[in-house]
């Protein structure tokens, strides 16, 4: 029997357009084997969770340039924790400094990428982190 | 001597030469030759395609005397937190030697959304400033000479109302309205092709863009009413072919909108101005620029006959490209930024941003903009390159880039012409799919080490990073922000706003130019957000479909 496909949502919340870095990496997940939903640009940390609960989808991707990360990340933590969605991955990316991806490793959130990072990474860490948390 | 031999010895041994394992395309992907010559621009007649600096076409420059009569503007792009912060980076940088302003807006103002609204909770004056009304207004340009300088507001979706707000503060310091300069963004085809930044569909957003150039023409007619944009199609990861067609054909699409509404051309297409990126490859970007003016002149020319030559000429604002800029080693950065300026300035610019090295990370720091500033600087007063006038034009290989352009963009007008236009080809989705085509293969380019990024995917050191000490926008803007608008509804008259958004209502409804009536609302100190929703209530909301 053939694994189950890792299931991402890929959301980007609140007031930011910018969409590239969501679309680029929905894509590279597609080509790498694994199923995207892609909820597109305006959602709000409940429509991203509803979406994540109705799909039982894996990971949650986050897309940010706005600098709202650290309320966003922080919002769709606690509804994911409070909706049985606790042991699923939290992850993203975006312009998000150095000094913040500390802190939102303090909240719960998993690797967070930048400008620069190499698609092959952030496939690569989904898929550690899925092998290792299979359900 | 037969003159042709060298040129075959060189063809021969060209293609004996061992060459290194590297990518030679352009960094849109263009094949290039390994040398132009004069059989590349064989049919090429300088006379008619190059003209003269301030000649049709404009190929060499708008201005018969370019930089030795005018530098460009050199306007950073500013604005975080609270309008007194902002106020006070405009000054720091006035008195470093800016010469225009330029305002950037956060992200709730860009959507129309006053800083209360549910969905700004966590961006207010986190990328730009926080604008709610015209007491907001007041307070970012406080003590700055208005009639003296030029203002560019980055704004699109509440583009109208947010320059009258702009003109209600100039009334209220009894500066003329005719003696106002500054450059309003006011480009909705682009942000549904790349940035994203509505409110309604596109056609009730054309009519207000409409309705702003008539205004204009009478009463602010020295008021760029629009700054057509590819900067943000590029950052979106377009090709500079794709930025090049994608803007002029939103250009000529709000010509022809202008024109059915019953506008004379040459009325308001002197006041529209352009906004290009300038990237990272060198050449294919000066190309770009020139090929711009070219093209614009000819289509204003021939397909609109427009007759005041001042309606033939593609004035624009450049920026360097903040998608090139990399998180790792930010420093580098400002050597990116001067060679992507210097572009600008060879390409002819009318005025020009250049980044700071930390905008990957952050909104730029004071030094990080100081040393951006400086970059241009150098370049006007040390570097020589502002003495002649379009001092690559004739290169062979910047002629026949040139012309590729052109013939590139011209091949995307018939594309979009056979979908119907560029409305049409929105709702189609035609631009999204071919910028993010374009965008991920750059990436998949970067991710297997076709294209270089120094630093990045190169050349990277071990663990070695260099850190620089960024911005931060403190969490108490937000509450300062929503206890000020607070205050402004409660201090104004609040049975008066509701008459003037009725009033507002009621003209959006008919055909009426509705400027006079946002300017009426924004007297009376309506919000962003109010404006934004009374006339929601009558146009709708614009929703995108998902797809990558």
């Amino acid at each position: 029997m053939a694994a189950a496909k890792i299931k991402v949502i890929i959301a980007k919340p609140g007031l930011d357009g910018h969409d590239r870095g969501a679309k680029v990496v929905a894509r590279a997940l597609v080509e790498a084997g694994m199923e995207v939903v892609y909820l597109g640009l305006q959602q709000t940390p409940e429509s991203i969770v509803r979406a994540a609960v109705e799909e039982d989808a894996d990971v949650i991707g986050l897309s940010i340039l706005s600098g709202a990360h650290l309320s966003h990340f922080r919002r769709v933590r606690e509804l994911m924790n409070a909706s049985g969605l606790g042991e699923r991955l939290l992850t993203g990316g975006g312009i998000i400094p150095t000094k913040d991806q500390e802190k939102l490793r303090a909240l719960g959130v998993g690797r967070v990428f930048g400008p620069g990072d190499d698609l092959r990474d952030i496939v690569g860490y989904i898929r550690d982190w899925h092998s290792s948390h299979s359900r | 001597m037969d003159k042709k031999k060298p040129e075959q010895r060189w063809r021969d041994r060209w293609a004996k030469a061992s060459l290194r394992d590297a990518d030679f395309t352009s960094i849109s992907g263009r094949e290039l030759q390994p040398l132009y010559a004069q059989v590349d621009l064989a049919a090429f007649d300088p006379y008619t395609r190059l003209g003269w600096p301030g000649e049709y076409p404009f190929t060499r420059g708008v201005h018969p005397s370019m930089y030795r009569g005018k530098l460009w503007t050199m306007r950073q792009f500013s604005g975080m937190g609270t309008a007194e912060q902002t106020n006070a980076r405009y000054k720091f940088l006035l008195a470093r030697g800016q010469t225009g302003l330029s305002v950037a807006f956060d992200n709730p103002t860009l959507y129309g959304r006053d800083s209360d609204h549910a969905l700004a909770v966590g961006e207010v004056g986190r990328t730009g400033v926080a604008v709610d009304s015209l007491a907001d207004m007041e307070r970012l340009f406080r003590d700055l000479p208005l009639e003296a300088i030029s203002t560019s507001m980055t704004i699109n979706a509440p583009a109208a109302w947010i320059f009258t707000m702009f003109l209600a503060n100039a009334e209220k310091r009894n500066i003329p309205a005719a003696g106002l300069r500054g450059t309003l963004q006011n480009d909705i085809l682009k942000e549904y092709i790349a940035q994203k930044e509505w409110i309604f569909p596109p056609e009730p957003h054309l009519r207000l863009i409409t309705d702003l150039m008539a205004f204009c023409a009478d009463h602010v007619p020295q008021w760029n009413t629009i700054s057509i944009s590819g900067y943000h199609i590029r950052e979106a990861g377009s090709t500079a072919a794709q930025e090049l067609a994608f803007t002029l054909a939103d250009g000529f699409a709000y010509v022809e909108h202008a024109i059915r509404a019953g506008l004379d051309i040459d009325d308001f297409a002197p006041r529209l101005s352009f906004f290009f990126n300038s990237h990272l490859d060198f050449f294919e970007e000066v190309a770009k620029l020139r090929a711009a003016r070219r093209i614009w002149a000819r289509h204003m020319k021939e397909t609109y006959k427009a007759g005041n030559p001042r309606s033939w000429m593609c004035r624009f604002h450049v920026q360097t490209a903040g998608c090139s800029l990399t998180a790792q080693q930010p420093e580098i950065n400002v050597v990116r930024t001067a060679l992507e300026a210097l572009a600008g300035v060879l390409g002819g610019c009318q005025s020009l941003h250049t980044n700071s090295m930390d905008e990957a990370l952050a909104l730029p720091s004071e030094k990080a903009v100081e040393i951006a500033l400086r970059t241009q600087q150098i370049i006007a007063h040390e570097s020589g390159a502002a003495n002649v006038i379009d001092p690559l034009g004739g290169s062979y290989y910047v002629e026949k880039l040139t012309n590729d352009l052109e013939e590139e963009a011209e091949r995307y007008f018939e594309r979009i012409r056979e979908l119907g236009g560029v409305v049409k080809a929105i709702e189609m989705g035609f631009f999204q799919q071919e910028i993010t085509r374009s965008a991920y293969q750059y990436q998949l380019a970067l991710s297997r080490g076709r294209k270089i990024l120094v630093g990045v995917n190169a050349f990277a050191g071990r663990g070695e990073t260099l850190e620089i000490p960024v911005l931060e926008i403190d969490e108490s803007v937000e509450r300062d922000q929503l206890r000020f608008l607070a205050e402004v509804k409660g201090r104004r008259d609040n049975a008066a706003v509701r008459a003037r958004l009725e009033d507002l209502r009621r003209a959006a409804s008919g055909t009426e130019n509705l400027i006079p009536r946002l300017l009426d609302a924004s007297r009376a100190y309506a919000t962003v957000g109010e404006i934004s929703e009374a006339l929601a209530g009558v146009f709708g909301e614009y929703r995108e479909q998902p797809f990558y």
